[in-house]
């Protein structure tokens, strides 16, 4: 299977320089999103194999990259469980691209990067040494990064593009001395030679804050989230929906392989770090995005949200692993897990859908749509079915996964530290928080998009999106609603993932009665979502039944009646600003300082009144442009560096060779 | 021959609450008419409401779409749904393990989802107004409910509301600070929930402070008898629920002979009545609060929650 795999990423990188050459070709983007479709999909159904088939984890080495050391990979249950995630979202994306690809004003910007794209995440999580994971990594984000700036001439998609590099490097610069540290002075640059070294409590706990800032910064973690609602609506949508919703999860795939499989045993604190930046993430993640009126740029900061579920999941697992509760840490990292999957399918879906809107309309701004679900019915349907996942609501397969999250909180009051003790119920409210909070946010995205009179000629005029994006998200959408009234098949497969990484796996779960799922013991917790969604569909069946046959089946079409005040206009409706302004004012005046000024015009003036917000995005105003200042001030003191004699650079270099033996004396 | 039993008392359990509902509102209803010193309207009379309204057509807004349509049945199908779930005269109903107490409120959530998102449909200010608010005021209602399940299922070591009920049941629970938090956070949030006073008055039309019924003002026949019911639907399952956790006397254990499940229901309708004559006389003695205070009286409830969930954390003596 790893071969499989393996040739699978050749093929992509070979046919990013075939698409390099042919790009401008009228078929060529048709042919090479049909070629990725294929080859994403051999690949998937290669790690899906491996992962239910629970086979030995399989090795291969290459001769390829540094000299000595050789290109090694690696295929066991946590990379095959992240290869099926790539796979399916790439093949996903493939697909709808096959249809929205078509609407490419610059495709020979596009196809190359794409398929390349694709190609450095397939070696991501294949990767098993830290040169070869670093390198694709890097892949990774060059190859996205020339897909944020593909339509370079809009200024904002540059800035984004910037913003993204820096941050992309800053992280790589952090996992690099990760892999440093964890590979000590003889540079066991291979994971398995890591994994034999214990590092000691020290190097690990360096090394887990090396891998938060690294892969978090990836994976979007507050405060380091920021490129991340610039640059993923940037890139074209079925790029964003990659970016979004499988290159986040390429970045806890690499926290993961760090913290849980290289780093050693965790300390007790590990977890509070990772609950509280997880806890915050997931709350700071949803409020942004209520903030917003671009609907991509919704989408990309409710995934810095859902990051933050996946973090606490991971924390708790980190918390009972430290204290030897082996089945509870399994819980933990199964509910990690599977929101991982489930946000790669509906955020996926999610992020097609405003591409389809964005195609239909050229708008994506909610402000200038509303209506849509007249025009758009299928899309509308689809779109729905995503907005419900995302938001947790049963018997979706959102709800599973903080259900599951829920469950592992319920079973940390026996953790002895004082420490989690008082953390842990905390991120349990904020975690309930943030869900209860994405509900009003796509409400908010659905309503004010899909529902309501068009608010502009744009989004009257809107058709119907073509085939191939509708299959696409029709797949996704059915997958939402199989991973959520059979939760317990998904679980299961996960079991093989959670006995590599922990020794521990979840109770089975497909045995249990009526399929189930059953995380503790029958008395303790159990959810259905197969019967939920059987009961759901069989009362409102029989309510529209018995009503349409007992009492009055018809119906007519009116006017409006809004209270007898009927506004023909549709700026009348409530507005994305409009809906969020309640929870603005409840949330954004603390967190963001929102700030809400109203301008009138005096009596017999005809200029209309105006309402002006002000928001503060703390990460940016508090952090990052106090460190921007202190970095563009030390780069100008330094700057007389430049202009030194020769006499001076080699007692600078004399000075600096002197130092560098001084510390290895002191060090040995 | 125990599961066909089963499958009659869960279907029994269905129907009570599906029956009794319309009557509890009516019974509040004329309570509070009857506080002011007015006769109030037949105690029957939202049955007398249900039948008129289903009997009339439906007149759809222009802009409404098909999603408008559908939602009726979905909130109306999720509500019951949840509130069956939720043990009456007897825990350990044949269902109940299929959705915990997590979920029940998941369910509720998925109700109100919908029920915004028809607010929002038809593309009215008043529709609007009524989703936004809504979201606001579930936006802290909801994870205050969270942290009392939390509560609630540390105690009795479950989140199953069966096992639960049974528990809270049994002399071993006794007084306790973190149940007391509890209960106050409950009765705060399901008044916020079901939109009583001083949140929401479930009584006005035309009134800007309005929030649940400017959300549904648009629906007209079958639909809104639809929408009816399960406020119904939603108010006794909040009553139920706060019966069967911490006035569980008087409910069946599974497996009780079928005579005493007189007593259980007797004991039910009057905990609905004690439940009903204390709502109208709360409502009755306050006054509605404007709806930027809201945030703040939920906070209170979040916090009683938070509080008493860390109290069970940090002993299991609380």
């Amino acid at each position: 299977m790893l071969t499989t795999a393996l040739a699978c990423a050749a093929a992509l990188l070979a046919l990013a320089a075939f698409a390099a050459m042919f790009a401008r070709q009228p078929w060529a983007t048709q042919v090479v999103y049909a070629a990725c479709l294929v080859i994403a999909a051999i690949s998937l159904v290669a790690g899906a194999t491996h992962l239910l088939a629970s086979t030995a984890s399989e090795n291969l080495v290459l001769p390829l990259g540094v000299p000595w050391l050789g290109a090694h990979f690696r295929l066991d249950a946590l990379s095959a469980f992240f290869l099926l995630v790539v796979e399916l979202g790439a093949a996903a994306a493939s697909l709808f691209a096959l249809g929205y690809g078509r609407h490419e004003e610059a495709p020979q910007r596009v196809l190359p990067f794409y398929s390349a794209f694709l190609a450095g995440m397939t070696l991501v999580v294949l990767a098993d040494d830290a040169f070869t994971f670093l390198l694709s990594w890097e892949f990774m984000s060059l190859t996205s990064w020339a897909l944020v700036v593909s339509h370079y001439r809009v200024a904002d998609n540059v800035r984004a593009g910037y913003v993204y590099l820096v941050m992309a490097s800053f992280g790589t610069l952090a996992l690099l001395l990760a892999f440093g540290l964890l590979a000590g002075p003889e540079g066991h640059y291979a994971f398995a030679q890591m994994r034999a070294t214990h590092p000691s409590a020290t190097l690990g706990a360096l090394a887990l804050c090396l891998a938060l800032i690294g892969a978090g910064s990836k994976a979007g973690i507050v405060p380091l989230h920021v490129w991340l609602p610039l640059a993923h609506p940037a890139a074209p949508s079925h790029v964003s929906a990659l970016m979004s919703g499988v290159m986040t999860k390429a970045a806890v795939y690499g926290f993961m392989r760090i913290v849980l499989d290289l780093a050693g045993t965790p300390a007790w604190w590990w977890s509070v770090v990772v609950l509280a930046l997880g806890g915050m993430t997931a709350v700071m993640g949803v409020l942004y995005a209520l903030m917003q009126h671009d609907l991509k740029r919704l989408l990309a900061y409710h995934t810095v949200e859902n990051i933050g579920i996946i973090f606490i999941g991971l924390g708790l697992s980190l918390a009972f692993e430290a204290y030897g509760m082996h089945s509870a840490a399994a819980l933990a990292l199964t509910a990690a897990l599977l929101h991982v999957f489930n946000h790669s399918l509906f955020k996926s879906l999610l992020f097609f859908g405003a591409g389809a809107v964005l195609t239909a309309t050229g708008e994506r701004d909610m402000e200038h749509l509303g209506g849509l679900i007249h025009r758009m019915p299928q899309t509308a349907f689809v779109f729905l079915v995503g907005c419900a996942a995302i938001s947790a609501l049963p018997p979706l397969n959102g709800f599973v996964s903080e259900w599951m999250t829920f469950q592992a909180i319920l079973l940390s009051p026996q953790l002895p530290s004082w420490g989690l003790k008082l953390l842990v119920p905390a991120v349990g409210a904020l975690l309930a928080l943030s869900a209860a909070l994405a509900a009003a946010c796509f409400v908010k995205a659905y309503g004010v998009t899909f529902l309501g009179r068009p608010r502009t000629r744009r989004a009257e005029a809107a058709v119907e999106t073509d085939r191939c994006s509708l299959a696409a998200m029709a797949v996704l959408a059915l997958l939402c609603l199989l991973a959520g009234i059979l939760p317990g098949l998904f679980i299961d497969a996960l079991a093989p993932v959670s006995s590599a990484l922990l020794g521990a796996r979840m109770p089975e779960q497909m045995g249990a009665q009526w399929l189930a799922i059953v995380p503790i013991a029958a008395s303790r917790s159990s959810y259905d979502g197969l019967l939920v969604f059987a009961f759901i569909v069989i009362s409102g069946t029989l309510a529209a039944l018995a009503i349409h046959r007992l009492a009055s089946d018809r119906w007519r079409r009116a006017p409006a009646w809004d209270c007898g005040y009927p506004d023909a206009n549709p700026a009348a409706q409530y507005t994305a600003m409009s809906f969020a302004q309640p929870i603005r004012r409840v949330f954004g005046s603390v967190v963001f300082l929102a700030r809400e000024t109203g301008e009138m015009p005096p009596p017999g003036d005809t200029r209309p009144a105006r309402l002006r917000v002000e928001l503060v995005d703390p990460a940016w105003d508090w952090l990052y442009a106090p460190l921007a200042e202190a970095v563009s001030a030390t780069a100008d003191r330094l700057n007389r560096l430049q202009f030194l004699t020769i006499r001076q650079y080699l007692s600078l270099v004399f000075c600096a060779l002197v130092a560098l033996l001084l510390v290895l004396a002191i060090w040995s | 021959m125990v599961l066909i039993g089963d499958f009659l008392i869960q279907g029994a359990q269905m129907l009570l609450v599906l029956l009794l509902a319309p009557l509890f509102t009516g019974f509040v209803r004329k309570v509070k008419a009857r506080l002011l010193l007015r006769q109030g309207p037949p105690i029957i009379q939202p049955y007398l409401d249900l039948v008129r309204l289903t009997r009339k057509d439906v007149v759809l807004a222009d802009s409404a779409s098909w999603l408008f349509r559908v939602i009726p049945y979905l909130v109306f199908a999720a509500t019951w749904v949840a509130a069956s779930l939720v043990p009456t005269f007897r825990t350990g109903l044949l269902f109940s393990w299929s959705a915990d107490l997590i979920a029940i409120i998941a369910l509720l959530g998925s109700a109100r989802f919908f029920l915004a998102l028809a607010g929002l449909d038809v593309g009215t200010s008043f529709g609007g107004i009524g989703s936004s608010r809504e979201v606001m005021i579930a936006s802290l209602a909801e994870p205050a409910m969270i942290m009392v399940v939390f509560t609630l299922a540390l105690i009795a070591g479950s989140t199953q509301l069966s096992t639960v009920a049974e528990f809270m049941a049994s002399p071993q629970v006794g007084l306790r600070v973190s149940l007391g938090m509890a209960l106050i956070g409950l009765v705060m949030v399901a008044i916020a929930e079901n939109g009583r006073v001083p949140i929401d008055n479930p009584a006005t039309h035309l009134e800007l402070t309005m929030v649940h019924e400017a959300m549904v003002l648009e629906y007209s026949g079958r639909h809104l008898a639809l929408i009816e019911l399960s406020s119904s639907l939603k108010l006794i399952l909040y009553v139920s629920l706060l019966a069967c956790l911490f006035v569980p006397w008087g409910i069946e254990a599974a497996g009780a002979a079928l005579p005493t499940l007189a007593i259980g229901i007797g004991a039910y309708i009057g905990k609905l009545a004690a439940g009903g004559f204390l709502l109208a006389l709360f409502e009755t003695s306050i006054a509605k609060m404007r709806v930027f205070r809201v945030p703040e009286f939920l906070g209170v409830a979040l916090m009683f929650g938070l509080l008493a969930t860390l109290l069970r954390f940090v002993s299991g003596s609380f």
